[in-house]
């Protein structure tokens, strides 16, 4: 579907910040902020959800630790019991203190990975994917603003303009997509 | 604002302290003739001096460290915690107390390596072992280094809490960083005296065994203990409409160090008890066998409550922004801890005949009435917001 976006730059993120709460306060939608860190606060401004990152992080956990113990069930018990500590009880249970630091660190070794590729895959950023802002130097000292005239269809787009350059942006472009 | 202690405060508190030395005094009574009585008084007099004060040395190291650190989210909180650390003088009354009493009854079969029979080569009760020990487990050497460690503790507190209130007459930078030099100095010497002090007031019960980690596991369940003493008191400041520039944001980093610590301990507490469930060495695994066979239930439940409350319920950002739910899991946990460092002195003095009765609970609940006393009083001693402070500004601001 074509689409009409624009693209509004800030030199400064409170500036950004101040202009985003008052665009949404007069029932402007914006659709994304891209910018070289952080912003704090940003996120219930533009009325970006919770992640749910959390959620995912724990299902990757219990699936390391579900892994880690059958594999080391497995491995030191089943297969080749083990003689662990000078207690060869050659049962799970018995010798679980020893597969405790495993089972932990296995655990968070899924949690941390699982969650990374996650973050990579959600937000298309995975290694040779094509960049997704707008205009590189939002990778370094400038901070974009985007707002998809489709979302907006109370405003015209020279309402929307008209209304961004009162919040101070040094930078205006109209894109189709 | 000044705080004003409400009346229903009083009352619970003198409710706490009447009602604990009555529990108590009916439990020596029913107790007078056991061949153990004094060991049992002895060990609960130990044990509770030992863990309030140490809430106030928690509180201690705490604003130490942020001092050290020069950590400016706590500035709105920071009189919660100087007064917690106020329990300090008091606290060392009660340990110097308790450790005098087991000084002149020889140890009352609590440190065993007092008794000067088991030095004794004609006695039939030598000790071979603590004899070997007692170059430095002798009375005149534990009570030069207990006056050391307390002396310190002490110094450091009066002048923290001395600039402190200079502070907030004078303003300023240079207190502020006074109190840095002064909070990492403390921490130099807190991070000997935090072990060897509970090697000599805990360990040494156990006189026989020994284990590096034993100070680190002490001191976290310390540190927990009085996080999780933080939350609580400042929850009910704001309850009485107190502390107006404490938001959700300081609760929710004082709940962090409520999860994070409970980690730590029951990190540590896994650590040393894997290493020498591992290494099985006879004299090592003694101490566990011990408590396992004495204690199994309270032992690792102790150990279950203190580690899975927190993990489970705490886990979550809004929990630890819930007033309900940090209240909960700190009674819980304070208890927990309570248990804890029951263990570790009961488990060496009474062994297999120690029990939860009138005597632990009337003393462990009056203790905790005074406790609350002292810590409500110092509130009132100074205002509850620390107007000078150099980063108040930043702490009014506070927001994650």
């Amino acid at each position: 579907m074509a689409d009409k976006v624009i693209y509004a730059m800030y030199d400064d993120d409170d500036v950004l910040k101040d202009g985003a709460k008052k665009l949404v306060s007069k029932g402007v939608k914006i659709n994304e902020v891209f910018s070289p860190f952080p912003i704090h606060g940003i996120d219930p401004i533009i009325g970006i959800k919770n992640t749910r990152l959390g959620i995912m992080a724990f299902l990757y956990g219990l699936v390391g630790l579900t892994l880690a113990t059958v594999g080391m069930r497995f491995f030191m018990i089943v297969d080749w019991p083990m003689n662990i500590g000078g207690k060869p009880s050659m049962t799970y249970m018995d010798n679980m203190l020893a597969f405790i630091p495993i089972t932990f660190e296995f655990t968070v070794l899924c949690a941390a990975h699982g969650m990374a590729i996650t973050y990579l895959i959600v937000n298309k950023t995975l290694p040779g994917m094509p960049a997704q802002n707008p205009d590189p130097r939002t990778t370094d000292d400038k901070f974009v603003m985007e707002l998809r005239l489709s979302e907006n269809t109370s405003f015209s787009s020279s309402e929307l303009e008209k209304m961004l350059k009162d919040t101070g942006v040094i930078e205006l472009d109209l894109k189709e997509i | 604002m000044e705080f004003k202690i409400a009346n229903k405060a009083k009352m619970l508190t003198f409710v706490l302290m009447a009602g604990g030395l009555l529990m108590l005094v009916i439990g020596l009574i029913m107790h007078r003739s056991d061949h153990n009585f004094l060991t049992r008084l002895l060990s609960n007099t130990l044990i509770n001096s030992f863990f309030f004060f140490s809430i106030g040395l928690g509180a201690l190291f705490f604003l130490a460290l942020q001092y050290a650190t020069e950590t400016g989210w706590y500035a709105t909180v920071k009189r919660v915690i100087e007064a917690l650390a106020g329990f300090i003088p008091v606290g060392i009354v009660l340990m110097v107390v308790a450790l005098l009493t087991l000084t002149f009854t020889n140890g009352a079969h609590v440190y065993t390596w007092m008794d000067p029979d088991v030095t004794d080569t004609a006695s039939h009760h030598y000790d071979e072992m603590i004899d070997g020990k007692s170059g430095y487990l002798n009375k005149a050497f534990f009570w030069i280094r207990t006056l050391i460690y307390l002396a310190t503790y002490y110094v450091f507190y009066k002048g923290f809490r001395a600039r402190s209130l200079e502070e907030d007459r004078v303003g300023g930078t240079e207190i502020h960083f006074k109190n840095y030099r002064k909070g990492a100095l403390f921490l130099v010497f807190f991070s000997v005296f935090s072990s060897t002090s509970v090697w000599d007031w805990i360990m040494s019960i156990d006189v026989h065994w020994f284990s590096t980690l034993f100070g680190w596991y002490t001191f976290a369940g310390m540190w927990c203990t009085t996080m999780t003493v933080l939350v609580m008191l400042v929850l009910y400041l704001k309850k009485q409409g107190y502390l107006p520039k404490v938001n959700d944001s300081h609760i929710h980093d004082i709940g962090k160090w409520t999860f994070a610590t409970s980690f730590l301990w029951s990190y540590l507490f896994f650590s040393q008890f894997m290493l020498i469930w591992y290494a099985n060495i006879g004299e090592e695994a003694t101490y566990y066998i011990q408590r396992i066979e004495e204690y199994q239930l309270m032992y690792f439940g102790m150990f279950f409550i203190n580690f899975a409350f927190p993990m489970l319920l705490l886990m979550s950002r809004d929990a630890k922004r819930s007033a309900n739910i940090l209240i909960f899991v700190g009674l819980i946990i304070v208890c927990g801890h309570w248990v804890d460092v029951y263990i570790m002195v009961s488990g060496g003095s009474m062994g297999a005949t120690a029990s939860i009765g009138f005597v632990e609970i009337g003393m462990a609940v009056a203790f905790l009435g005074l406790f609350i006393r002292v810590v409500l009083t110092n509130l009132t001693k100074a205002p509850l917001t620390p107007v000078n402070h150099p980063f108040l500004d930043e702490s009014i601001h506070h927001e994650i």
